[in-house]
């Protein structure tokens, strides 16, 4: 099996340099679901002809971290790694927030927060109506589900018996404003999806065994959507980074980006 | 025989899903009154009740277009165009996702349900977005030809409907053109430029001042975006006045559509009947357009 540590830990270098050469983005959410996209982009997803009707489909519902669906895509191979460093400026395919149009591999538009679950919502329906195989994968933040949409979504995925979707949140327990108990008293993130009729995995999103392990089980469960919360640490990878909510969306000096590739090279990830 | 847009729309809609397999239908609890329960009765299989949700609606339309679905999405424009602006704009607009969002109950002709569903400001707010094509129907024949013309373009097209029931206007083998306003007449003392249900009010207009020695011409625009700047041009040096009429408010409306181009390429006084910056209000239909100066009327009134 490949070595998907290796292959997390240059997702996370690649996240640095676009928002270390952009000097803005997201680097806190993208760097928490680093493992995730790995273990998604590398594992589970059948993601390699992109024109294959019956390829896994990927949303970031959580667009701000575009830097981490990029990374990821870079290390597929869908966009050269010296794009990267164009991320964010004037007239980059690499928008602040994912574009479809301008990049193979990005299934829908987002970064309005809260839309991704209805649009992966329709691409499994699709799926279903066409007696397809593929699943659908779909990345909420924590903080997004705050969105009303989402458990309008929500009912959705569990009205139609939407087994062909898996939802990840990237429970890095941060928003801009601070954790999301305090800033909108959200908690009790596993029994609010049960409620709406989803089956829930807990795992631990920076173990890439146990991930895979959850991302399997997911597959066999039929009938009803399943979500994975996925506990993460915002920041991940770089110890200055990890847990601190300035984090979320602050780009590095020339100093704290040489420490923090310091920091992914020496923790492992 | 009168007949309401929605209903044109939803017998057009529930004929074209014979033809066409990839249509799939997406209502807010309300396809009662859209009419797209016509379509839900026939392909039960494609047609999806998204319950009070409307944001959780277009967004779905958007992702099932990417798997090459065609989904028309109905609700009232208040729910469409208004509540679900942002999810209009990003997931489909921006992305030009092919979804058609075909919104009933627009202007103030709602009637009873009052200002908190009667919508004045779609027109505004749709053909303010890039990729948006907007349409605005005046009679079955016609909105019957924009439901499946719109299947044509692979691109987001917001259709206005009414509930006000009105007159057919148009001939069975009427031919239409997405862009391209329809004149009635060459009248030179002046010419009205209307959409949807006010364009019969234009006509009548039309007819009782011919009787009284004026000659207007009508202009019927079905395509508010692209809007036909070629022949409001042309009305403009042809005509010795203009006036825009519509179920709409006068502010980013029809009126104002008029405005931009004329302002641009030959500067021409406008005269803007629509609903005047204010709320609409409970009342029947026809009292609520003669309450807002935007019947026939008025329109002669403006020419006496």
């Amino acid at each position: 099996m490949m070595d998907l540590e290796k292959v997390a830990k240059n997702v996370r270098n690649n996240i640095l340099m676009q928002v270390y050469s952009a000097k803005s983005g997201h680097i806190g959410g993208s760097l928490s679901c680093a493992d995730i996209l790995t273990v998604l982009y590398f594992n589970q997803m059948n993601i390699e002809n992109v024109k294959d009707a019956n390829r896994d489909r990927f949303v970031l519902s959580k667009g701000h971290c575009s830097p981490a669906l990029y990374a990821i895509l870079a290390e597929k191979g869908f966009i050269e790694k010296e794009e990267l460093k164009n991320f964010r400026k004037l007239g980059s395919v690499l928008q602040g927030h994912p574009d479809m149009k301008k990049v193979k591999g990005i299934e829908v538009s987002t970064g309005s927060l809260g839309q991704g679950l209805s649009m992966a919502n329709g691409i499994a329906l699709a799926g279903k109506m066409d007696k397809k195989s593929y699943r659908v994968y779909c990345l909420l933040g924590d903080g997004e589900i705050e969105e009303g949409q989402v458990w309008e979504a929500a009912m959705t995925s569990s009205k139609y018996n939407l087994d062909n979707l898996c939802v990840i949140v990237d429970n890095n327990n941060l928003q801009i404003d601070g954790t999301i108990e305090d800033v909108k008293g959200l908690t009790r993130i596993e029994e609010k999806f049960q409620s709406f009729g989803f089956n829930v995995i807990k795992v631990d999103g920076h173990n890439i065994p146990k991930m895979i392990k959850a991302f399997d089980k997911a597959k066999m469960k039929k009938d009803v959507p399943t979500v994975i919360i996925a506990k993460t640490v915002k920041g991940k990878g770089v110890d200055f980074m990890e847990n601190i909510k300035e984090w979320h969306g602050k780009a590095p000096s020339e100093e704290q980006y040489n420490m923090a590739i310091e920091s992914i090279e020496k923790g492992g990830r | 025989m009168k007949k309401a847009s929605r209903e044109s729309y939803g017998e057009a809609l529930a004929l074209i899903g014979e033809k066409n397999k990839d249509i799939v239908v997406f209502d807010a609890d309300l396809s009662t009154a859209t009419k797209t329960n016509l379509f839900a009765n026939k392909f039960e299989n494609r047609f999806f009740d998204m319950g009070i949700a409307e944001q959780d609606m277009i967004s779905t339309a958007a992702g099932i277009s990417t798997c090459g679905k065609i989904p028309f999405v109905s609700t009232f424009a208040m729910f469409a165009a208004g509540r679900a602006y942002d999810q209009i704009r990003n997931s489909i607009c921006y992305p030009n996702l092919n979804v058609k969002i075909c919104a009933t109950h627009c202007g103030v002709t709602v009637g009873q349900d009052g200002a908190t569903h009667q919508m004045i400001e779609d027109i505004s707010l749709m053909r303010t977005i890039p990729n948006m094509i907007v349409m605005s129907t005046s009679s079955d024949i016609q909105t019957k030809w924009a439901v499946e013309e719109m299947v044509k373009i692979k691109s987001p097209v917001y259709l206005r409907l009414s509930r006000r029931a009105t007159e057919e206007i148009y001939k069975e083998n009427e031919k239409f053109e997405i862009g391209k306003g329809v004149q009635f007449g060459d009248g030179t003392d002046a010419t009205i430029i209307s959409t949807g249900i006010t364009t019969c009010e234009a006509l009548e207009a039309q007819a009782k001042l011919k009787k009284e020695g004026i000659n207007v011409r009508v202009i019927d625009i079905h395509t508010i975006k692209p809007i036909d700047e070629e022949l409001i041009i042309k009305c403009a040096k042809e005509t010795s006045k203009i006036i825009t009429i519509e179920d709409h408010s006068i502010i980013g409306g029809l009126g104002s559509a008029v405005c931009e181009v004329l302002s641009t390429n030959y500067p021409t006084k406008v005269t803007r009947l629509g609903i005047k910056d204010t709320f609409g209000q409970s009342g029947n239909e026809d009292e609520l357009m003669h309450f807002y100066k935007i019947t026939s009327e008025d329109l002669i009134k403006e020419m006496l």
